[in-house]
């Protein structure tokens, strides 16, 4: 079997040569209790259909009611991302035939969301800020899961097949569209993925989900267009499936450009089709086309009643909303005092609650950011860990900060106190006394050492009288040297001076 | 004695339950036999569950010897229509694509029957998925009228008329969208009641026409008709379109109309559900209950209600929009019939079409291929769309009415009992059968049928009375009046007329 | 005015996910060309000021609190299965599947 390799323009190129457009859907799974139309547990990774109702399963005479909790959940997401929330909703049905859709019909909602009209900025790695208006928000219940099995070449009759589990039919989704995202530009990778991971800070901040992309929680599919200029018409998109990490994203987004500007270089024209990302190539391939699959043939859901949120209700959900992450780092970086590169390195290296949590257990900001993008940063990545993952907690490192403040050990002793923490030797004061890395805080053998470099170099001492200091810190780091580092700098200095002078 | 008993009304024996006279297990093996006897020719039921039907009896007798939350028809048997889902009893709508499948779950109306004590005798025929007029459409066989058993019984639900008709039961449930439950109680000589639509529990209904489908009593009397619309009815939180307030109170309701005196009373007679098309015999035994209501004290007028012209149009647009929506579930993936197609791959796609094609009879076929068509991209708007303003149109028309009367009043159906087969090959005209019962389930008001005597060819009419939104009550009683000046004026009731099913055997 | 010729109902048929035989194509259409002819009455009194009603009765805002029941047990849920294997629906292989 040959495989056709697919014509691409390298990215940097097709971006200078075409425009992007990109286009997101993320649908989250929200964390309710029980599921969107019917009162089966809301369950993650349980045996197969052991969380069904007649209802979820499309049972002949089950009827679908709406699970309040989604809706607020909906509302506060609607509210986040700057939407109006409608006076009145309705759910619609949306019809397909396909086995994990129970009812062969799927409510959502269709031309009346409960959410719409708004935008999210989103804060890029240099700093600059990119805002993705935000069409609408609407509420619909997931599907089950089909299992495959059997051999996925060749089509024996009878040898394939596919296993359902309807546990996850009807759990609640909010599934968030943009409107055309233009003017990224090459950046435009970047803007897809930092937009999906900026919404699922959100959602966690809003504890409306767990958000967790690896588990599906959090689902994007990307559409991709191209066009000569940013004044031409949109050209045709493609939508891209599977795409389940936030380097995925970046990944199928460069892949689509690449792809749909080798195709309109050729001469040829973008087909509108849903296209499937591989992880292990990086590419984008066909899905199957489906003549139907555009008649969805949507009519209000008549087993449902509209929902119309009271104002009352939805300025109730936007007072009880928490402080949402950019507003957080907005706040922390000034009470932290980081300068914007430094804040942003923070953003950047998910450090944030690791910072906030050594602060709030008495470091200074400062220190707290000098050890952990510093010393701590290089050690976990020279180990492959992220910082959450490193044998020290926030509370230990604001100790150790607070054993150099307090003058018991200095600055590079620190160091070696952490090295033996991040062993598993302790905790940092029980380090410092089973290695004995604390400061000689007893001037008697610092004045011994002090003679001792004295007397190897007599001219020094002459020279410091005559006014030249520069050689008191070749004395100061023949000290350090002789006590192991552990000489507090100033005090041998002091110590040197009186000595010198006299 | 127990001939007696089963051509009592439910009120009455539930009087003999209660004065001790007679037993649940004693109705309810009356009931068995007499379904024995007869069900042959009538063939109402689909399923008959005599073990469980008797047990249930048992039960109710311990219960009412105990004291126990006895209610007024607790111990009464009952027949249920094969469209409202009965866990343990099969359920199978009238199709064969749900032919044997056994539910795991009771509707609401079923758990109400259950926990209030009737026992429930099995499960009535119908047209299949309650497409039809005739339960000719059923894909076991159609039920026949007991009047005349080379005639049908009436649509979808003429199963459970028919059973209550031929005194197998003195209680039913039917269903009603566009007038199964009225239609076949018109040409059966019984009384049958759409509710307001969310009187009645939907939940375990196998859905037709989400926004049309209403449960509701198939009785012999309005009494009885009241009686089980209480038990039954009343707000249900897993039926999200069911109506919050209470029901208003029936039985005291039909009670009083009973009394027989409607002065203050203003009665509606709709222009447009009379005329042309409608049977000599129907028109002339209308008229004569206005006239017999009119003496009564009330005071008659005439209503025009232009939309109706359209109902039956809007109705087969909407209708098999929401059914073809409804019935895409039946796919032989997770209950029912498999069907594997005959040649070719096995592919999923494939036996979803292999088993509906198989499972699904003529009419149903008619009826999602129709109301696809009105879903479909690019139709939308001149069909599925207007088809929903025609509805406003006809509520409106309703209001206006409203305020001129307290009641509007038509003939339920626009002939009598028509011959086994004879409009099989022509579905408009069988679809024309629901004229005048369609523009209620429209608007969602309720309306009961009442037999009002028998036409010409000697078999029964209806005579229809229809009420605002909520105002239930109002049926009950001029229903109950209506019931009571006719059987004053025959000296006894309509079905005492029918001919001996016996006999005929 | 759009028709229901025989190709529009196989179209549509397979839409609906039903197979119909060359006879029923043929009867089908000429059955639905009469009924739809007649519900085209419709668009005369559909005017534009005229709002679409989908629900009888105007309820608003019927809706359950989050609170989880106990779900059927799985022996129920699979009571009706065709096939089923490893407490999962077997079905049919799926084309068009997005794995």
């Amino acid at each position: 079997m040959t495989t056709t390799t697919t014509d691409l323009v390298p990215f940097e190129e097709a971006t200078a040569r075409y425009d992007t457009v990109l286009g997101i859907e993320v649908h989250v799974e929200l964390g309710t209790r029980s599921k969107m139309f019917c009162p089966a547990p809301a369950v993650f990774g349980e045996e197969a259909n052991t969380s069904v109702s007649p209802v979820s399963l499309g049972l002949p005479g089950a009827l679908p009611v709406v699970n309040r909790s989604a809706v607020e959940f909906a509302i506060r997401i609607g509210l986040a991302l700057n939407c109006q929330i409608a006076e009145t909703c309705r759910f619609a049905r949306k019809n397909y035939f396909y086995p994990d859709v129970p009812k062969n019909y799927q409510i959502s909602q269709f031309d009346e969301p409960i959410a719409f009209d708004g935008w999210l900025d989103v804060e890029l790695e240099d700093g600059s800020v990119f805002r993705v208006e935000i069409e609408r928000a609407h509420l619909e219940e997931d599907a089950g899961k089909n299992t495959h099995v059997g051999g996925s070449t060749g089509r024996i009759h009878g040898a394939e097949y596919s296993l359902v589990d309807y546990n996850r039919a009807g759990i609640p989704l909010v599934e968030i569209v943009t409107r055309p995202i233009e003017g990224a530009g090459e950046r435009a990778p970047e803007v897809a993925r930092a937009y999906v991971q900026t919404l699922r800070d959100l959602f966690r901040a809003l504890e409306v989900s767990e958000a967790r992309m690896e588990r599906g929680n959090v689902r994007a599919d990307i559409n991709v267009s191209l066009r000569p200029t940013p004044e031409s018409p949109l050209g045709t998109r493609t939508e891209t499936k599977n795409v389940n990490s936030f380097r995925s994203i970046e990944r199928a987004v460069r892949f689509e450009v690449s792809r749909q500007a080798a195709v309109l270089d050729a001469g040829g024209s973008i087909t509108q089709e849903t296209r499937h990302f591989h992880e292990d190539t990086g590419q984008t391939t066909s899905g199957r086309v489906k003549s139907d699959a555009d008649d969805y043939r949507y009519f209000p859901e008549p087993d449902l009643v509209p929902i119309a949120p009271s104002r009352e209700w939805v300025e109730e959900i936007r007072a009880s909303l928490p402080e949402l992450p950019a507003a957080r780092r907005r706040r922390l970086q000034g009470e932290w005092g980081f300068t914007d590169l430094e804040m942003r390195d923070v953003v950047n290296s998910g450090a944030i609650d690791i910072l906030l949590a050594t602060v709030e257990a008495g470091a200074a900001p400062a220190a707290a950011r000098k050890w952990w993008m510093g010393e701590l940063a290089r050690t976990a990545n020279e180990q492959g860990l992220a910082l959450e993952e490193l044998a020290v907690t926030p509370a230990q490192v604001a100790e150790l900060q607070g054993l150099v403040d307090s003058g018991r050990i200095n600055d590079k002793l620190a160091r070696q106190v952490l090295a033996g923490v991040l062993a598993g030797e302790g905790s940092p004061e029980e380090v410092v006394v089973s290695r004995g890395l604390e400061v000689v805080s007893d001037d008697g053998p610092l004045l011994a050492a002090i003679d001792e470099a004295l007397a190897a170099q007599p001219d020094i001492a002459e020279k410091i009288r005559g006014g030249n200091l520069g050689p008191v810190g070749a004395i100061i780091g023949a000290v350090m040297k002789a006590t192991r580092g552990q000489a507090d700098a100033g005090r041998v200095r002091e110590l040197v001076l009186e000595r010198v002078k006299g | 004695m127990s001939a007696e008993l089963t051509r009592r009304s439910a009120a009455e024996l539930a009087a003999l339950l209660a004065s001790g006279e007679t037993s649940s297990v004693e109705l309810t093996q009356a009931h068995l036999e007499r379904i024995a006897e007869v069900d042959g020719e009538v063939a109402a039921f689909l399923h008959v569950d005599a073990e469980g039907a008797l047990a249930q009896a048992a039960e109710a007798d311990r219960r009412r010897a105990a004291g126990e939350d006895v209610r007024e028809l607790t111990g009464v048997p009952i027949a249920v229509k094969d469209v409202v889902v009965t866990r343990g009893l099969p359920t199978t709508a009238g199709s064969k694509i749900l032919e044997g499948w056994v539910p795991p779950y009771d509707a609401t109306l079923v758990e109400r029957i259950k926990a209030a004590g009737l026992p429930i005798l099995g499960k009535t025929n119908m047209d299949e998925f309650a497409m039809g007029s005739s339960t000719e459409f059923s894909a076991f066989g159609p039920t026949r009228n007991p009047w005349d058993l080379t005639r049908i019984p009436g649509g979808s639900g003429g199963g459970s008329a028919a059973a209550v008709a031929a005194f197998e039961a003195p209680l039913a449930i039917g269903t009603d969208t566009g007038g199964s439950i009225r239609q076949p109680g018109a040409v059966t000589g019984t009384v049958g009641v759409k509710p307001t639509y969310g009187g009645i529990s939907r939940y375990g209904l196998i859905a037709m026409a989400s926004s049309l489908d209403q449960a509701g009593p198939v009785t012999r009397t309005v009494l009885d008709s009241a009686l089980l619309h209480e038990l039954v009815g009343g707000h249900d939180p897993r039926d999200a379109t069911s109506l919050p307030e209470e029901l208003p109170a029936l039985a005291q309701a039909a009670r009083e109309g009973a009394a027989g005196d409607l002065s203050g009373v203003r009665i509606g007679v709709i222009t447009e559900l009379d005329g042309d098309g409608y049977q000599e015999g129907v028109r002339a035994r209308f008229h004569e209950s206005v006239e017999l209501l009119r003496g009564a004290g009330a005071e008659i007028v005439e209503v025009s209600c232009p939309s109706f012209d359209y109902a039956l149009a809007a109705y087969y647009l909407i209708m098999p929009a929401e059914a073809s929506s409804n019935l895409a579930k039946f796919d032989g993936m997770r209950f029912g019939l498999r069907v594997e197609p005959s040649e070719g791959p096995v592919t999923a796609e494939r036996v979803m079409a292999a088993t509906r094609g198989a499972g699904f009879g003529d009419e149903v076929k008619r009826r999602i291929i129709l109301g696809t068509y009105a879903l479909s991209a690019g139709y939308y708007d001149a069909y599925y769309g207007s088809a929903q303003k025609v509805r406003t149109l006809i509520q409106r028309d309703f209001a206006a009415a409203f305020d001129k009367a307290d009641v509007l009043v038509s003939p339920t159906a626009p002939t009598t009992a028509f011959p086994l087969g004879s409009k099989l090959d022509d579905p408009l005209a069988m679809y024309l059968n629901d004229v005048a019962t369609i523009p209620a389930n429209l608007a969602g008001v309720p309306g009961i049928s009442v037999p009002n005597g028998l036409a010409e060819d000697g078999l029964p009419t209806g005579f229809q009375v229809l009420a605002p939104a909520r105002a239930d009550d109002r049926v009950y009683r001029v229903g109950a009046a209506l019931e009571a000046l006719l059987e004053a004026s025959w000296g006894g009731r309509l079905l005492d007329r029918a001919p001996d099913l016996e006999e005929s055997k | 005015m759009p028709t229901l010729d025989r190709d529009e109902v196989a179209r549509v048929a397979a839409l609906a996910r039903i197979d119909l035989s060359d006879a029923e194509l043929d009867r089908l259409a000429d059955e639905l060309q009469v009924i739809v002819a007649s519900v085209e009455k419709v668009s005369e009194v559909a005017t534009p000021d005229v709002p679409a009603t989908s629900h009888p009765l105007p309820l608003v805002n019927t809706m359950r609190e989050d609170v989880p029941e106990a779900p059927l047990p799985v022996a129920d849920v699979l009571a009706g299965a065709p096939e089923a294997e490893d407490g999962k629906f077997a079905v049919p292989q799926i084309l068009g599947e997005d794995a």
